[in-house]
Protein backbone atom coordinates (compact mmCIF):
# COMPACT_ATOMS: atom_id res chain seq x y z
CA UNK A 1 0.00 0.00 0.00
CA UNK A 2 1.33 3.48 -1.12
CA UNK A 3 1.59 6.33 1.51
CA UNK A 4 -1.07 8.29 1.73
CA UNK A 5 -1.15 12.29 1.09
CA UNK A 6 -2.36 14.59 3.72
CA UNK A 7 -2.18 18.48 2.44
CA UNK A 8 -2.13 21.21 4.06
CA UNK A 9 -2.78 24.88 2.66
CA UNK A 10 -1.70 27.84 4.66
CA UNK A 11 -2.72 31.23 3.20
CA UNK A 12 -0.63 32.75 5.77
CA UNK A 13 1.13 36.11 4.36
CA UNK A 14 3.82 36.73 6.71
CA UNK A 15 7.30 34.80 7.64
CA UNK A 16 6.97 33.60 10.03
CA UNK A 17 3.31 33.32 10.08
CA UNK A 18 0.77 32.27 12.81
CA UNK A 19 -1.38 30.92 10.27
CA UNK A 20 1.49 28.84 8.89
CA UNK A 21 2.35 27.63 13.20
CA UNK A 22 -1.21 26.91 13.53
CA UNK A 23 -1.07 24.73 9.85
CA UNK A 24 2.21 22.93 11.41
CA UNK A 25 0.46 22.40 14.49
CA UNK A 26 -2.87 20.70 13.11
CA UNK A 27 -0.72 19.10 10.78
CA UNK A 28 1.09 17.55 13.51
CA UNK A 29 -1.76 16.58 15.65
CA UNK A 30 -3.34 14.46 12.53
CA UNK A 31 -0.34 12.60 11.79
CA UNK A 32 0.17 11.39 15.54
CA UNK A 33 -3.24 10.72 15.63
CA UNK A 34 -3.30 8.49 12.58
CA UNK A 35 0.09 6.92 13.51
CA UNK A 36 -1.84 6.01 16.74
CA UNK A 37 -4.75 3.96 14.71
CA UNK A 38 -1.68 2.65 12.59
CA UNK A 39 -1.92 4.99 9.45
CA UNK A 40 0.97 5.91 7.94
CA UNK A 41 0.46 9.64 6.15
CA UNK A 42 2.99 12.06 4.67
CA UNK A 43 2.54 15.47 4.62
CA UNK A 44 2.40 17.78 1.45
CA UNK A 45 2.27 21.65 3.03
CA UNK A 46 1.54 24.23 0.60
CA UNK A 47 2.42 27.84 1.22
CA UNK A 48 -0.10 29.91 -0.97
CA UNK A 49 1.90 33.47 -0.64
CA UNK A 50 4.17 31.16 -2.72
CA UNK A 51 2.11 30.38 -5.97
CA UNK A 52 0.50 34.26 -5.86
CA UNK A 53 1.13 34.89 -9.33
CA UNK A 54 0.56 31.42 -10.76
CA UNK A 55 -3.21 31.89 -9.45
CA UNK A 56 -3.69 35.39 -10.70
CA UNK A 57 -2.28 34.38 -13.87
CA UNK A 58 -4.54 31.16 -13.73
CA UNK A 59 -7.63 33.51 -13.15
CA UNK A 60 -6.66 35.51 -16.34
CA UNK A 61 -5.66 32.55 -18.19
CA UNK A 62 -8.10 30.14 -17.62
CA UNK A 63 -5.06 26.74 -16.60
CA UNK A 64 -2.61 26.18 -14.01
CA UNK A 65 0.83 27.04 -15.12
CA UNK A 66 3.92 24.53 -14.34
CA UNK A 67 4.07 25.39 -11.15
CA UNK A 68 0.22 25.67 -10.40
CA UNK A 69 -0.44 22.52 -11.49
CA UNK A 70 1.30 19.77 -8.98
CA UNK A 71 -0.18 22.19 -6.28
CA UNK A 72 -3.47 21.88 -7.32
CA UNK A 73 -2.67 17.61 -8.27
CA UNK A 74 -1.88 17.61 -4.85
CA UNK A 75 -4.94 19.06 -3.00
CA UNK A 76 -7.16 16.99 -5.64
CA UNK A 77 -5.43 13.72 -4.89
CA UNK A 78 -4.88 14.44 -0.66
CA UNK A 79 -6.13 11.37 1.71
CA UNK A 80 -7.34 14.36 3.31
CA UNK A 81 -6.87 18.23 3.68
CA UNK A 82 -5.91 20.93 5.98
CA UNK A 83 -6.85 24.06 5.13
CA UNK A 84 -5.82 27.13 7.23
CA UNK A 85 -6.18 31.46 6.52
CA UNK A 86 -5.72 33.85 7.85
CA UNK A 87 -9.04 36.21 8.23
CA UNK A 88 -9.26 39.61 6.13
CA UNK A 89 -12.37 41.58 6.65
CA UNK A 90 -14.30 39.12 8.19
CA UNK A 91 -13.88 36.24 5.95
CA UNK A 92 -11.14 34.25 4.41
CA UNK A 93 -8.60 35.86 2.58
CA UNK A 94 -8.41 36.99 -0.99
CA UNK A 95 -5.50 35.06 -1.77
CA UNK A 96 -7.24 31.71 -0.24
CA UNK A 97 -10.48 32.07 -2.01
CA UNK A 98 -9.02 32.46 -5.35
CA UNK A 99 -7.01 28.89 -4.81
CA UNK A 100 -10.09 27.28 -3.53
CA UNK A 101 -11.48 29.16 -6.94
CA UNK A 102 -9.13 27.59 -9.11
CA UNK A 103 -10.06 23.69 -7.66
CA UNK A 104 -11.68 21.42 -9.81
CA UNK A 105 -15.20 21.50 -8.62
CA UNK A 106 -15.23 18.04 -7.74
CA UNK A 107 -11.37 18.27 -6.26
CA UNK A 108 -12.68 17.64 -2.57
CA UNK A 109 -15.75 16.02 -2.68
CA UNK A 110 -16.15 13.65 0.25
CA UNK A 111 -12.35 14.51 0.90
CA UNK A 112 -12.00 15.29 5.05
CA UNK A 113 -11.28 18.72 5.59
CA UNK A 114 -9.82 20.28 8.51
CA UNK A 115 -10.50 24.15 8.88
CA UNK A 116 -8.46 26.48 10.79
CA UNK A 117 -8.11 29.77 11.12
CA UNK A 118 -6.61 32.98 12.40
CA UNK A 119 -6.70 36.91 13.07
CA UNK A 120 -5.40 39.49 15.51
CA UNK A 121 -8.48 39.04 18.14
CA UNK A 122 -10.74 36.64 18.74
CA UNK A 123 -13.65 38.88 17.80
CA UNK A 124 -13.27 36.95 14.25
CA UNK A 125 -13.31 33.68 15.47
CA UNK A 126 -17.04 32.89 13.89
CA UNK A 127 -15.60 33.71 10.32
CA UNK A 128 -15.25 29.70 10.17
CA UNK A 129 -18.38 28.97 11.07
CA UNK A 130 -19.91 31.69 8.77
CA UNK A 131 -17.37 31.70 6.07
CA UNK A 132 -14.91 28.47 6.10
CA UNK A 133 -17.99 25.96 6.34
CA UNK A 134 -20.41 26.76 3.62
CA UNK A 135 -17.54 27.20 1.19
CA UNK A 136 -16.37 23.68 2.03
CA UNK A 137 -20.03 22.32 2.14
CA UNK A 138 -20.42 23.91 -0.93
CA UNK A 139 -17.48 21.91 -1.83
CA UNK A 140 -19.09 18.78 -0.95
CA UNK A 141 -16.43 17.82 1.79
CA UNK A 142 -16.17 16.03 4.84
CA UNK A 143 -15.81 18.99 7.06
CA UNK A 144 -14.54 17.72 10.96
CA UNK A 145 -17.07 18.71 13.31
CA UNK A 146 -14.25 20.47 15.27
CA UNK A 147 -12.34 23.36 13.40
CA UNK A 148 -9.83 25.45 15.27
CA UNK A 149 -9.42 29.41 15.60
CA UNK A 150 -6.16 31.08 17.05
CA UNK A 151 -6.06 34.81 17.66
CA UNK A 152 -3.06 36.21 18.80
CA UNK A 153 -3.60 35.83 22.35
CA UNK A 154 -4.07 32.04 22.24
CA UNK A 155 -0.27 31.81 21.02
CA UNK A 156 0.80 33.64 24.69
CA UNK A 157 0.75 32.77 28.21
CA UNK A 158 -2.01 31.30 30.42
CA UNK A 159 -5.26 29.04 29.95
CA UNK A 160 -5.82 30.20 26.73
CA UNK A 161 -2.64 28.70 25.01
CA UNK A 162 -3.66 25.77 26.91
CA UNK A 163 -6.86 25.27 25.21
CA UNK A 164 -5.99 26.21 21.75
CA UNK A 165 -3.67 22.41 22.62
CA UNK A 166 -6.49 20.82 23.16
CA UNK A 167 -8.60 22.29 20.18
CA UNK A 168 -5.52 21.05 18.43
CA UNK A 169 -5.35 17.51 19.38
CA UNK A 170 -9.05 17.38 19.36
CA UNK A 171 -9.64 18.22 15.98
CA UNK A 172 -6.34 16.65 14.63
CA UNK A 173 -7.84 13.58 16.01
CA UNK A 174 -11.53 14.28 14.19
CA UNK A 175 -9.28 14.60 10.80
CA UNK A 176 -7.63 11.28 11.46
CA UNK A 177 -10.92 8.84 12.08
CA UNK A 178 -12.24 10.42 8.87
CA UNK A 179 -9.21 9.80 6.98
CA UNK A 180 -8.62 6.55 8.00
CA UNK A 181 -12.24 5.55 7.71
CA UNK A 182 -11.84 6.54 4.19
CA UNK A 183 -10.99 4.00 1.80
CA UNK A 184 -7.72 5.49 -0.48
CA UNK A 185 -8.77 6.53 -3.96
CA UNK A 186 -6.91 6.72 -6.89
CA UNK A 187 -6.37 10.34 -8.71
CA UNK A 188 -9.67 10.85 -10.95
CA UNK A 189 -9.12 10.95 -14.49
CA UNK A 190 -11.36 12.73 -16.53
CA UNK A 191 -10.98 10.78 -19.00
CA UNK A 192 -11.69 7.33 -17.56
CA UNK A 193 -15.34 7.92 -16.92
CA UNK A 194 -16.34 9.51 -20.01
CA UNK A 195 -19.55 7.62 -21.19
CA UNK A 196 -19.87 5.52 -24.72
CA UNK A 197 -21.45 7.81 -27.32
CA UNK A 198 -24.80 5.68 -27.65
CA UNK A 199 -25.17 6.25 -23.89
CA UNK A 200 -24.80 9.93 -24.69
CA UNK A 201 -27.26 9.51 -27.42
CA UNK A 202 -30.11 7.79 -25.11
CA UNK A 203 -29.76 10.60 -22.56
CA UNK B 1 -1.68 18.16 -44.81
CA UNK B 2 -4.21 21.58 -45.12
CA UNK B 3 -2.80 25.25 -43.57
CA UNK B 4 -4.80 28.18 -43.17
CA UNK B 5 -5.75 30.72 -40.43
CA UNK B 6 -8.98 31.54 -38.90
CA UNK B 7 -10.04 34.79 -37.66
CA UNK B 8 -12.27 35.22 -34.09
CA UNK B 9 -13.51 38.35 -35.73
CA UNK B 10 -12.69 40.60 -32.66
CA UNK B 11 -12.90 44.38 -33.13
CA UNK B 12 -10.27 45.23 -30.45
CA UNK B 13 -8.34 48.44 -30.01
CA UNK B 14 -4.87 48.49 -31.47
CA UNK B 15 -3.13 49.30 -28.34
CA UNK B 16 -0.15 51.12 -29.57
CA UNK B 17 -2.74 53.40 -31.14
CA UNK B 18 -5.46 53.57 -28.98
CA UNK B 19 -7.55 53.24 -31.85
CA UNK B 20 -10.03 50.77 -32.69
CA UNK B 21 -11.36 50.28 -36.24
CA UNK B 22 -14.88 51.00 -37.18
CA UNK B 23 -17.40 47.10 -37.39
CA UNK B 24 -17.48 48.30 -41.19
CA UNK B 25 -13.19 48.27 -41.34
CA UNK B 26 -12.76 45.46 -39.54
CA UNK B 27 -15.17 43.34 -41.48
CA UNK B 28 -13.43 44.35 -44.71
CA UNK B 29 -9.87 43.51 -43.15
CA UNK B 30 -11.29 39.94 -42.22
CA UNK B 31 -12.54 39.76 -46.03
CA UNK B 32 -9.01 41.08 -47.47
CA UNK B 33 -7.12 38.47 -45.16
CA UNK B 34 -9.60 35.45 -46.06
CA UNK B 35 -9.00 36.21 -49.90
CA UNK B 36 -4.94 36.67 -48.75
CA UNK B 37 -4.99 33.52 -47.46
CA UNK B 38 -5.57 32.27 -50.63
CA UNK B 39 -3.15 34.45 -52.86
CA UNK B 40 -0.12 33.01 -50.63
CA UNK B 41 -0.64 29.19 -51.34
CA UNK B 42 -2.35 28.60 -47.81
CA UNK B 43 -5.24 26.30 -47.97
CA UNK B 44 -7.93 27.08 -45.34
CA UNK B 45 -9.83 30.46 -44.19
CA UNK B 46 -12.24 29.78 -41.08
CA UNK B 47 -14.70 32.00 -39.29
CA UNK B 48 -15.94 32.22 -35.76
CA UNK B 49 -19.30 33.16 -34.74
CA UNK B 50 -20.52 35.39 -32.20
CA UNK B 51 -23.63 36.83 -30.88
CA UNK B 52 -22.06 39.53 -28.99
CA UNK B 53 -19.91 42.78 -29.26
CA UNK B 54 -16.99 43.05 -29.84
CA UNK B 55 -17.12 40.35 -32.47
CA UNK B 56 -18.96 40.73 -35.80
CA UNK B 57 -19.23 37.41 -37.22
CA UNK B 58 -22.64 36.54 -36.23
CA UNK B 59 -23.36 34.83 -39.61
CA UNK B 60 -20.36 33.43 -40.70
CA UNK B 61 -21.94 31.52 -43.62
CA UNK B 62 -23.06 35.03 -45.52
CA UNK B 63 -19.44 36.12 -44.88
CA UNK B 64 -18.06 32.84 -46.43
CA UNK B 65 -20.28 32.58 -49.36
CA UNK B 66 -19.13 36.14 -50.41
CA UNK B 67 -15.16 34.74 -50.02
CA UNK B 68 -15.89 31.85 -52.27
CA UNK B 69 -16.80 34.02 -55.17
CA UNK B 70 -13.61 35.90 -54.44
CA UNK B 71 -11.35 32.77 -54.38
CA UNK B 72 -10.71 29.46 -56.54
CA UNK B 73 -9.30 26.48 -54.23
CA UNK B 74 -9.50 28.23 -50.93
CA UNK B 75 -11.24 25.66 -48.53
CA UNK B 76 -14.10 27.93 -46.29
CA UNK B 77 -14.57 26.52 -42.66
CA UNK B 78 -15.76 27.56 -39.56
CA UNK B 79 -14.36 27.86 -35.51
CA UNK B 80 -16.60 27.48 -34.29
CA UNK B 81 -20.14 27.42 -35.38
CA UNK B 82 -22.79 27.14 -32.51
CA UNK B 83 -24.33 23.31 -32.56
CA UNK B 84 -25.84 24.58 -29.08
CA UNK B 85 -27.57 27.66 -29.87
CA UNK B 86 -28.30 27.43 -33.52
CA UNK B 87 -31.29 25.21 -34.70
CA UNK B 88 -29.82 22.60 -36.68
CA UNK B 89 -32.41 23.02 -39.46
CA UNK B 90 -30.60 26.09 -40.38
CA UNK B 91 -27.64 24.89 -39.99
CA UNK B 92 -28.10 21.95 -42.41
CA UNK B 93 -29.67 24.60 -44.53
CA UNK B 94 -27.06 27.13 -44.50
CA UNK B 95 -24.28 25.01 -44.76
CA UNK B 96 -25.77 22.77 -47.75
CA UNK B 97 -26.42 26.64 -49.57
CA UNK B 98 -23.03 27.44 -48.57
CA UNK B 99 -21.39 24.17 -49.97
CA UNK B 100 -23.37 24.39 -53.01
CA UNK B 101 -22.03 28.53 -53.56
CA UNK B 102 -18.64 27.33 -53.08
CA UNK B 103 -18.39 24.87 -55.21
CA UNK B 104 -17.68 21.91 -52.44
CA UNK B 105 -14.96 23.75 -51.27
CA UNK B 106 -17.27 23.65 -47.25
CA UNK B 107 -16.12 21.99 -43.72
CA UNK B 108 -17.44 23.16 -40.56
CA UNK B 109 -16.10 23.12 -36.98
CA UNK B 110 -18.74 22.58 -34.67
CA UNK B 111 -18.46 23.95 -31.01
CA UNK B 112 -21.10 25.05 -27.69
CA UNK B 113 -19.90 28.79 -27.54
CA UNK B 114 -17.98 30.11 -24.75
CA UNK B 115 -19.94 33.17 -23.85
CA UNK B 116 -22.95 31.94 -21.21
CA UNK B 117 -25.35 34.51 -22.24
CA UNK B 118 -25.96 33.12 -25.91
CA UNK B 119 -27.69 30.01 -24.71
CA UNK B 120 -30.86 32.09 -22.86
CA UNK B 121 -30.59 34.79 -26.08
CA UNK B 122 -31.18 31.96 -28.39
CA UNK B 123 -33.81 29.99 -26.14
CA UNK B 124 -31.30 27.82 -24.67
CA UNK B 125 -30.37 26.37 -21.59
CA UNK B 126 -26.42 26.41 -20.60
CA UNK B 127 -26.31 23.21 -17.95
CA UNK B 128 -28.10 21.64 -21.28
CA UNK B 129 -24.85 22.47 -23.75
CA UNK B 130 -23.40 18.84 -24.16
CA UNK B 131 -26.99 17.45 -24.43
CA UNK B 132 -28.02 19.68 -26.73
CA UNK B 133 -24.48 19.31 -28.81
CA UNK B 134 -25.41 15.91 -28.82
CA UNK B 135 -28.91 15.31 -30.00
CA UNK B 136 -28.55 18.98 -32.35
CA UNK B 137 -25.63 17.18 -34.16
CA UNK B 138 -27.91 13.87 -34.21
CA UNK B 139 -30.25 15.55 -36.28
CA UNK B 140 -27.80 17.14 -38.16
CA UNK B 141 -26.64 14.40 -39.95
CA UNK B 142 -30.19 12.68 -40.38
CA UNK B 143 -31.01 15.95 -42.49
CA UNK B 144 -28.01 15.58 -44.41
CA UNK B 145 -27.95 12.03 -44.65
CA UNK B 146 -31.89 11.25 -45.84
CA UNK B 147 -34.08 13.08 -47.63
CA UNK B 148 -36.94 12.77 -45.88
CA UNK B 149 -36.81 12.92 -41.90
CA UNK B 150 -39.17 12.04 -39.01
CA UNK B 151 -37.70 13.22 -36.00
CA UNK B 152 -38.66 14.01 -32.36
CA UNK B 153 -36.23 15.06 -29.80
CA UNK B 154 -36.37 16.89 -26.59
CA UNK B 155 -34.89 20.62 -27.78
CA UNK B 156 -36.76 21.45 -30.54
CA UNK B 157 -40.13 21.25 -32.42
CA UNK B 158 -40.64 17.66 -33.79
CA UNK B 159 -40.36 17.15 -37.42
CA UNK B 160 -42.62 15.22 -39.79
CA UNK B 161 -41.92 14.24 -43.72
CA UNK B 162 -39.56 17.41 -43.70
CA UNK B 163 -36.73 17.86 -46.58
CA UNK B 164 -34.09 20.57 -45.70
CA UNK B 165 -33.20 21.94 -48.72
CA UNK B 166 -30.88 22.36 -50.80
CA UNK B 167 -29.60 18.56 -50.74
CA UNK B 168 -26.14 18.55 -49.98
CA UNK B 169 -23.87 19.07 -53.17
CA UNK B 170 -23.73 15.42 -55.27
CA UNK B 171 -25.26 14.01 -52.30
CA UNK B 172 -22.58 14.55 -49.35
CA UNK B 173 -22.64 16.67 -46.73
CA UNK B 174 -19.55 18.86 -45.61
CA UNK B 175 -17.26 17.07 -43.60
CA UNK B 176 -17.97 18.21 -40.02
CA UNK B 177 -14.83 18.90 -37.47
CA UNK B 178 -16.09 18.68 -33.47
CA UNK B 179 -14.17 21.12 -31.48
CA UNK B 180 -13.50 21.32 -27.77
CA UNK B 181 -10.85 22.61 -25.77
CA UNK B 182 -11.58 20.72 -22.61
CA UNK B 183 -15.06 17.99 -22.96
CA UNK B 184 -13.70 14.15 -23.42
CA UNK B 185 -17.60 14.10 -24.49
CA UNK B 186 -16.76 16.03 -27.79
CA UNK B 187 -14.01 13.85 -28.52
CA UNK B 188 -15.79 10.90 -28.07
CA UNK B 189 -18.61 12.31 -30.24
CA UNK B 190 -15.96 12.71 -33.16
CA UNK B 191 -15.13 9.67 -32.63
CA UNK B 192 -18.21 7.78 -32.51
CA UNK B 193 -19.15 9.47 -35.77
CA UNK B 194 -15.73 8.99 -37.52
CA UNK B 195 -15.61 12.84 -37.55
CA UNK B 196 -12.81 15.17 -37.14
CA UNK B 197 -11.56 17.18 -34.01
CA UNK B 198 -9.83 20.28 -33.65
CA UNK B 199 -8.51 21.50 -30.62
CA UNK B 200 -8.19 25.27 -30.35
CA UNK B 201 -4.54 24.50 -28.67
CA UNK B 202 -3.97 28.34 -28.03
CA UNK B 203 -5.14 28.63 -24.31
CA UNK B 204 -4.07 25.69 -22.82
CA UNK B 205 -0.97 23.45 -22.32
CA UNK B 206 0.31 21.10 -25.12
CA UNK B 207 -0.23 18.55 -22.62
CA UNK B 208 -3.72 19.14 -22.17
CA UNK B 209 -4.29 19.06 -26.14
CA UNK B 210 -2.27 15.62 -26.13
CA UNK B 211 -4.22 14.10 -23.89
CA UNK B 212 -7.54 15.17 -25.51
CA UNK B 213 -6.00 14.25 -29.06
CA UNK B 214 -4.98 10.84 -27.90
CA UNK B 215 -8.37 9.94 -26.39
CA UNK B 216 -10.10 10.94 -29.35
CA UNK B 217 -8.10 8.70 -31.30
CA UNK B 218 -8.44 5.81 -29.01
CA UNK B 219 -12.00 6.03 -29.54
CA UNK B 220 -12.06 6.30 -33.07
CA UNK B 221 -10.13 3.04 -33.10
CA UNK B 222 -12.81 1.70 -31.07
CA UNK B 223 -15.51 3.04 -32.98
CA UNK B 224 -14.25 0.92 -36.36
CA UNK B 225 -13.57 4.14 -38.30
CA UNK B 226 -9.70 2.90 -38.95
CA UNK B 227 -6.76 2.66 -36.37
CA UNK B 228 -5.96 5.42 -33.66
CA UNK B 229 -3.17 7.25 -36.04
CA UNK B 230 -5.94 7.53 -39.24
CA UNK B 231 -7.97 9.58 -37.30
CA UNK B 232 -8.80 13.39 -38.51
CA UNK B 233 -6.91 15.74 -36.30
CA UNK B 234 -6.87 19.79 -36.69
CA UNK B 235 -5.18 22.06 -34.26
CA UNK B 236 -4.83 25.91 -33.69
CA UNK B 237 -1.72 27.50 -32.94
CA UNK B 238 -1.09 31.16 -32.88
CA UNK B 239 2.17 33.25 -34.07
CA UNK B 240 4.07 36.26 -34.99
CA UNK B 241 6.87 36.15 -36.89
CA UNK B 242 9.42 38.74 -37.88
CA UNK B 243 12.69 37.94 -39.91
CA UNK B 244 14.62 38.69 -36.83
CA UNK B 245 12.97 36.96 -33.57
CA UNK B 246 13.44 39.88 -31.04
CA UNK B 247 12.37 42.29 -33.58
CA UNK B 248 9.10 40.07 -33.12
CA UNK B 249 8.65 40.22 -29.60
CA UNK B 250 9.52 43.94 -28.73
CA UNK B 251 6.62 44.45 -32.13
CA UNK B 252 3.83 41.60 -30.07
CA UNK B 253 4.65 42.49 -26.86
CA UNK B 254 1.66 45.28 -26.53
CA UNK B 255 -0.40 43.62 -28.00
CA UNK B 256 0.37 40.39 -26.28
CA UNK B 257 0.03 42.05 -22.68
CA UNK B 258 -3.54 43.56 -23.91
CA UNK B 259 -4.93 40.77 -25.49
CA UNK B 260 -8.51 39.98 -24.69
CA UNK B 261 -8.40 36.33 -22.89
CA UNK B 262 -5.06 36.22 -21.31
CA UNK B 263 -3.74 40.03 -21.42
CA UNK B 264 -2.57 41.49 -17.77
CA UNK B 265 -1.83 37.99 -16.54
CA UNK B 266 1.61 36.00 -17.27
CA UNK B 267 4.41 37.36 -19.53
CA UNK B 268 4.65 37.12 -23.12
CA UNK B 269 7.95 34.39 -22.05
CA UNK B 270 5.76 32.93 -19.90
CA UNK B 271 2.68 32.30 -22.35
CA UNK B 272 5.03 30.88 -24.60
CA UNK B 273 6.28 28.66 -22.78
CA UNK B 274 3.18 26.84 -21.32
CA UNK B 275 0.90 26.91 -24.23
CA UNK B 276 1.95 26.72 -28.03
CA UNK B 277 2.02 30.47 -28.68
CA UNK B 278 5.30 31.44 -30.69
CA UNK B 279 6.75 34.82 -31.02
CA UNK B 280 10.20 35.11 -33.14
CA UNK B 281 11.32 33.96 -36.43
CA UNK B 282 9.75 32.30 -39.10
CA UNK B 283 12.14 29.59 -38.57
CA UNK B 284 11.14 29.36 -34.84
CA UNK B 285 7.63 28.64 -35.85
CA UNK B 286 8.71 25.99 -38.27
CA UNK B 287 10.53 24.11 -35.03
CA UNK B 288 7.64 24.61 -32.64
CA UNK B 289 4.79 23.93 -35.07
CA UNK B 290 6.84 20.82 -36.07
CA UNK B 291 7.16 19.79 -32.53
CA UNK B 292 3.38 19.66 -32.61
CA UNK B 293 3.52 16.02 -34.26
CA UNK B 294 5.74 14.77 -31.19
CA UNK B 295 2.28 14.68 -29.12
CA UNK B 296 -0.46 14.61 -31.31
CA UNK B 297 0.63 12.15 -33.87
CA UNK B 298 0.11 13.07 -37.80
CA UNK B 299 -2.16 14.92 -38.00
CA UNK B 300 -4.54 16.89 -41.02
CA UNK B 301 -4.93 20.24 -40.74
CA UNK B 302 -2.87 23.03 -38.78
CA UNK B 303 -4.68 26.17 -38.11
CA UNK B 304 -2.82 29.73 -37.12
CA UNK B 305 -4.49 32.91 -35.27
CA UNK B 306 -2.86 35.80 -36.44
CA UNK B 307 -5.57 38.42 -36.72
CA UNK B 308 -6.48 39.10 -33.24
CA UNK B 309 -5.77 41.77 -30.18
CA UNK B 310 -5.77 44.79 -32.42
CA UNK B 311 -2.88 43.83 -34.61
CA UNK B 312 -3.62 46.47 -37.70
CA UNK B 313 -4.13 44.30 -41.43
CA UNK B 314 -1.12 45.56 -42.87
CA UNK B 315 0.88 43.68 -40.22
CA UNK B 316 -1.50 40.10 -40.29
CA UNK B 317 -0.83 40.67 -44.13
CA UNK B 318 3.02 40.97 -43.46
CA UNK B 319 2.22 37.63 -41.35
CA UNK B 320 0.46 35.89 -44.29
CA UNK B 321 3.31 36.58 -46.78
CA UNK B 322 5.99 34.71 -43.94
CA UNK B 323 3.52 31.86 -43.58
CA UNK B 324 3.35 31.61 -47.23
CA UNK B 325 7.14 32.12 -48.74
CA UNK B 326 9.03 30.91 -45.49
CA UNK B 327 6.78 28.99 -43.34
CA UNK B 328 4.76 26.67 -44.96
CA UNK B 329 6.25 25.40 -47.77
CA UNK B 330 8.85 24.31 -45.08
CA UNK B 331 6.23 22.82 -42.91
CA UNK B 332 4.42 21.42 -46.20
CA UNK B 333 7.36 19.47 -47.39
CA UNK B 334 8.53 18.12 -43.48
CA UNK B 335 5.35 16.95 -42.59
CA UNK B 336 4.75 14.92 -45.76
CA UNK B 337 8.09 13.51 -45.40
CA UNK B 338 7.49 11.76 -41.99
CA UNK B 339 3.61 11.30 -42.63
CA UNK B 340 2.75 7.38 -43.15
CA UNK B 341 1.01 6.19 -46.18
CA UNK B 342 -1.73 4.75 -44.47
CA UNK B 343 -2.71 8.04 -42.70
CA UNK B 344 -4.99 10.23 -44.53
CA UNK B 345 -5.19 13.43 -45.10
CA UNK B 346 -8.09 15.91 -44.13
CA UNK B 347 -10.87 14.64 -46.47
CA UNK B 348 -12.75 17.28 -49.49
CA UNK B 349 -15.29 17.48 -51.44
CA UNK B 350 -13.86 15.17 -53.92
CA UNK B 351 -12.08 12.58 -51.84
CA UNK B 352 -15.85 12.64 -50.06
CA UNK B 353 -17.36 12.20 -53.16
CA UNK B 354 -15.09 9.36 -54.46
CA UNK B 355 -15.21 7.37 -50.84
CA UNK B 356 -19.02 7.66 -51.32
CA UNK B 357 -19.07 6.24 -54.98
CA UNK B 358 -16.55 3.84 -54.18
CA UNK B 359 -18.86 2.26 -51.19
CA UNK B 360 -22.27 2.63 -53.66
CA UNK B 361 -20.58 0.16 -56.21
CA UNK B 362 -19.10 -2.43 -53.70
CA UNK B 363 -22.91 -2.02 -52.42
CA UNK B 364 -24.27 -2.35 -55.76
Amino acid sequence: MTTRTLAVVSAGLSTPSSTRLLADRLADAAVAALAERGAEVRTETIELREHARDLADHLVTGFPNAGLRPVLDTVAGAAGLIAVTPIFSASYSGLFKTFVDVLDRDALYGTPVLLGATAGTARHQLALDHAMRPLFAYLHAAVTPTAVFAASEDWGAGGASHELGERIIRAGGELAGLVAARPASSTADPFADVPDFTTLLSR
Amino acid sequence: MQFGVFSVSDITPDPTTGRTPTEAERLQAVLRIAEKTEEVGLDVFALGEHHNPPFFSSSPTTTLAYIAARTRRLQLSTATTLITTNDPVKIAEDYAMLQHLAGGRVDLTLGRGNTGPVYPWFGQDIRQGLPLAVENYALLRRLWDSDVVDWEGRFRTPLQGFTSTPRPLHGVAPFVWHGSIRSPEIAEQAAYYGDGFFHNHIFWPADHTRRMVDFYRRRFEHHGHGNADQAIVGLGGQVFMRKNSQDAVREFRPYFDEAPVYGHGPSLEDFARETPLTVGSPQQVIDRTLGFRDYVGDYQRQLFLIDHAGLPLKTVLEQLDLLGEEVVPVLRREFAALKPAHVPDAPTHDTLVAARNAQQGVAA
